[in-house]
């Protein structure tokens, strides 16, 4: 049985009838064709799929499209705005915080999210935030380094 | 060639795309009427297929098909093994399961639907009748007498045998003062690249076309197999690897999938995709490692080491996937390290179970290597009681002794071993390290300091030394408006080379980087190549591309120089531009042939004969690179017999591999209650010859070195008795995680490689190389007060617990 939701996704209203077991990542990527967003497990543990969901950096593998009715959801697509890349984005390709991307969608919101809530966060800080994406390329350091530049923004 | 690029710390070109999110991987690419394809997994490690009936999953909604074994046994041809070894045992390898599963993981059957929850959902209702079989799980066991067997047609579960190395082993052994052995293992690893494996395959009947979209590292190898595979033409298949989302050599690989996909698409007529799941990619993709050894190692009471053995079974799994035999062969080339050992011997015996196939993981039996000759040398140090730095400078070549043969029959390039470890002990200020350790020891604390020197090999490789072709192509091409198009053979899948090789390009010929795009990854766009794997594409592949732009360069001269009514050799190349050196020569000596005698173009009325044609600046002694390229396609006014346009291509064939080496020192501190292990210092000096870019050569170092520090402390795949796969998921499987990490303090001694023209010699696997044994030195350096000289990785914080309490 089919449920319409209606989910604000990047800033545009979006109402659509779905299976109340799809995925929000499948409602973004599939529905929406908001493809940037990645899926890397399905155990929740890699959070390659990390969007903000009303301010808080959520795993949108493990949260159906139906738990997201009526919420504000921001993907990596709608993460610069008017052209300008975020601070975290710009960051990241500064200080070489990507290899193969994968991870990186969810690197950055996740990233994004803790700057939101703590703007001059500590090395460790910012390892322990980043605890719940798993990156195989950069070794991390990289990383931390792009969320340092992006704090000093 | 000024310098603009090369040496930098360029920022990458493929960024923007991959941080807005704009990129594409395999799932990303969407194609009208796809079909989805969800895969039957054997749940037994070892069974009989006594029946398979989808007949509910037929009915299920959506569902478009269901493929068994039964029906694909003669229609698609076995997974490939590139392995050549005498007398080597090959498994007959279907791309589904017949009659038996031979693996947790196997596919037997295939479910294709309109909607993947749908074949997801129908994949449920496949009924597979099995008849379980003991399983052969433990290594040792397999190699030896009695027990199960795999493969009934073997008679045994021995795929092979192999001695090598060179030198008077029993001698060296028999003669030396000391003689230490040890069990060494390296455990079994799972790749873990964060975008799992994905196929998606299009078919179109018409034009009898099958274009194939795989997450992989070798896109025209693949090629190639999936043409023998499919038995259809290699020229109407095309693979694309887009985005590639990590391979590690997990996708330096020919899988069933891959083929079945094809198939798919073929029996269907529409486009059919498959996206592995986690759970699948921990099952059913490669594995590393896994080799089980005993070392002897023999020494002179002052440390020089004589002689090394090493007896090691290699679990290789099930089934061989296309390099999985050779593998172990790799560790018995490296166990030299970087150390002068006149007796060398590796005994390998291959043995199946009913595992997932191990093949190539970022080192591939380099690193197995590398931490058996330094375990080696850490048990010299401590036997005699030397300093493991001593224990190491005693056993290096020279500089002046390269190119350095070792008694693994291989002949180093280029090396200066103690410059590195200098380098490296003086950033970590050594001296007081020990110093420091002195004192924390008295004080009841357990600190560690590890050191290891490793060399490694890269550049893979001369041909006469690979399965399917060493060398690496490129073509270099000016457009006609003056941008530059670079085609690479090999295939970066998060390694950097659109920009490394755009850099190479750009400071060639004198253009910005922006106007250099690199193109790879597409069969039907980019000249055959080998691809991406052991650390090869920028010394091999970068080549090629560096090569062609000389070729393109002598071309663009002789243009050039009739352009500017002169011969090429009065020519000369810099910031872009041709210049003419001295007076400008007769139209007829320039061109070297009389006027007179090429018949006048049949221009139409009105059109002026030089029509858009470049001209010289004005004092006719300059003509651009965009100049000479639009003169090459316009083909108006070249020299005689000059083909036009403005491109070249060049595959290069190295003549020897490339051999990287460095210095990797880890101290960590123990913790009495707990026994985690944490870390206070990593210091790394790498040589990986020349630099392109710095900050990717630290990308890939970092990288490395939290794959090696994962084998060290976190990873294993753990197999039970009944060859039940337990660490299934990422929430069994322990990989690294940012917090867990220390702050990498790099630095590099530059020793160039006479083996390419760039003296590039590779730096992927270098970190992965060499940090493992250099942390596994630390911990075991931190337990040393207890006694302990070798511990088995993972160092997990009950083994180093239980040590602590037992004293």
């Amino acid at each position: 049985m089919k449920r319409a939701i209606t989910i604000n996704v990047n800033g545009t209203e979006h109402t659509h009838e779905v299976e109340p077991r799809l995925l929000l990542v499948h409602y973004l990527r599939d529905v929406l064709n908001l493809t940037g967003t990645h899926v890397g497990c399905e155990t929740s543990l890699c959070g390659a799929c990390t969007v903000i969901i009303d301010g808080q950096a959520v795993k949108s593998c493990t949260m159906f499209a139906v738990q997201a009715d009526g919420a504000s959801v921001t993907t990596i697509e709608g993460l610069a705005r008017d052209g300008e890349l975020h601070p975290v984005q710009q960051g990241f390709w500064e200080c070489h915080g990507l290899q193969c991307g994968y991870c990186t969608p969810g690197m950055i919101m996740t990233a994004a999210q803790l700057l939101e809530r703590n703007s001059n966060p500590s090395r460790d800080e910012i390892r322990h935030a980043l605890e719940g994406n798993l990156c195989r390329c950069t070794g991390y350091q990289h990383i931390v380094e792009a969320v340092e530049y992006a704090a000093k923004q | 060639m000024a310098e603009k690029y090369v040496g930098r710390r360029v920022k990458r070109t493929e960024d923007p795309r991959l941080i807005k999110g704009l990129a594409h991987y395999v799932d990303d690419i969407r194609l009208p009427d796809t079909l989805h394809v969800a895969f039957v997994r054997s749940i037994y490690a070892h069974a009989r297929v006594t029946n398979v009936d989808a007949s509910a999953a037929l009915e299920a909604p959506g569902v478009v098909a269901v493929y068994t074994g039964r029906d694909v046994a003669e229609k698609v041809g076995p997974v490939p093994c590139a392995g050549n070894l005498p007398d080597l045992k090959i498994p007959d390898h279907r791309v589904l399961a017949k009659d038996k599963v031979y693996f947790v993981g196997h596919p037997v059957a295939a479910v294709v639907a309109t909607d993947p929850y749908a074949a997801r959902d129908a994949a449920d209702l496949v009924v597979v009748d099995y008849d379980e079989l003991p399983a052969v799980v433990d290594a040792v066991t397999a190699a030896g007498e009695g027990g199960a067997v795999i493969h009934e047609q073997f008679g045994s579960n021995v795929a092979y045998k192999l001695t090598a190395g060179e030198g008077d082993i029993e001698g060296a052994l028999g003669g030396a003062d000391h003689v230490i052995r040890q069990r060494i293992i390296n455990q079994r690893l799972a790749p873990v690249a964060m975008e799992p494996r994905g196929v998606l395959a299009r078919y179109l009947p018409g034009e009898e076309e099958l274009t194939v979209w795989s997450s992989t590292q070798i896109p025209h190898l693949l090629r190639t197999q999936l043409a023998l595979m499919l038995g259809m033409p290699e020229n109407k298949l095309r693979v694309i690897t887009p985005e590639v989302g990590g391979g590690f050599g997990s996708k330096l690989n020919v899988y069933a999938e891959e083929a079945l996909l094809g198939w798919i698409s073929m029996q269907t007529g529409r486009p059919a995709k498959w996206i592995e799941t986690r759970r699948e990619n921990m099952q059913a993709t490669i594995h590393g490692r896994d080799q089980i050894g005993e070392i002897e190692v023999g020494c002179k009471a002052d440390g020089t080491v004589m002689g090394l053995r090493y007896n090691v079974i290699a679990d290789l799994g099930a089934y061989h996937q296309l390099l999985t035999p050779a593998i172990p062969t790799l560790t018995g080339l490296m166990l030299s390290g970087c150390y002068k050992i006149p007796a060398i011997q590796i005994n390998v015996t291959g043995v199946f179970t009913n595992k997932m196939a191990t093949d190539a993981y970022r080192g591939a039996g380099r690193p197995e290597a590398t931490y058996v000759v330094e375990r080696a040398l850490d048990l010299v140090a401590a036997e005699l009681g030397l300093d493991p730095v001593e224990a190491r400078r005693r056993n290096f070549p020279r500089p002046d002794e390269f190119p350095f043969k070792t008694a693994t029959g291989l002949f180093y390039d280029s090396g200066d071993y103690a410059g590195a470890l200098d380098k490296a002990l003086a950033n970590a200020d050594y001296t007081e390290l020990r110093a420091e350790q002195k004192l924390a020891r008295e004080r009841g604390r357990l600190v560690g300091i590890g050191v290891s020197t490793y060399v490694e090999i890269c550049a893979l490789g001369p041909s006469q030394a690979m399965p399917a072709g060493g060398w690496e192509s490129a073509t270099v091409r000016i457009e006609p408006t003056g941008k530059v198009t670079v085609l690479t053979g090999a295939s970066p899948h998060g390694q950097g080379q659109e920009t490394s090789f755009a850099q190479l390009a750009a400071d060639e010929l004198g253009v910005d980087l922006k106007d250099v795009t690199v193109i790879h990854g597409d069969t039907s766009v980019v000249q055959y190549g080998i691809g991406t794997f052991g650390s090869r594409a920028t010394a091999v592949g970068g080549t090629a591309v560096y090569v062609a732009i000389e070729r393109l360069k002598e071309k663009a001269a002789k243009i050039a120089a009739h352009l500017l009514g002169t011969d090429a050799a009065s020519v000369f190349f810099a910031d872009g531009k041709f210049t003419r050196a001295g007076e400008k020569k007769s139209a007829a000596a320039a061109a070297g042939a009389d006027p007179g005698e090429v018949p006048p173009a049949v221009l139409p009325a009105g059109q002026d004969p030089a029509g858009a044609l470049p001209a010289p600046d004005a004092d006719g002694k300059h003509v651009s690179l965009q100049d000479v390229a639009l003169a090459a396609h316009l083909a108006k006014d070249l020299p005689p017999d000059m083909e036009p346009g403005l491109s070249a291509t060049y595959f290069f064939e190295p003549k020897n591999f490339t051999f990287p080496f460095g210095t990797h020192i880890a101290v960590v501190e123990v913790d009495r209650d707990t026994g985690a292990v944490k870390f206070v210092r990593y210091v790394a000096v790498d040589d990986c010859g020349k630099v392109i870019n710095p900050l990717l050569v630290d990308g890939q170092v970092h990288g490395g070195i939290v794959q090696a520090l994962g084998q060290a402390l976190y990873e294993t795949v753990v197999y039970d008795e009944s060859g039940q796969l337990v660490t299934g998921t990422l929430m069994d499987y322990a990989l690294p995680r940012a917090h867990m990490l220390p702050w990498f303090e790099l630095d590099r001694t530059e020793t160039p490689t006479p083996v390419n023209p760039l003296g590039v010699k590779g730096v992927g696997e270098a970190g992965t190389i060499g940090a493992t044994p250099a942390i596994v030195s630390a911990v075991v350096d931190a337990l040393a007060p207890f006694g302990v000289r070798h511990l088995d990785m993972p160092l997990k914080p009950e083994t180093i617990w239980r040590i602590i309490g037992a004293h």
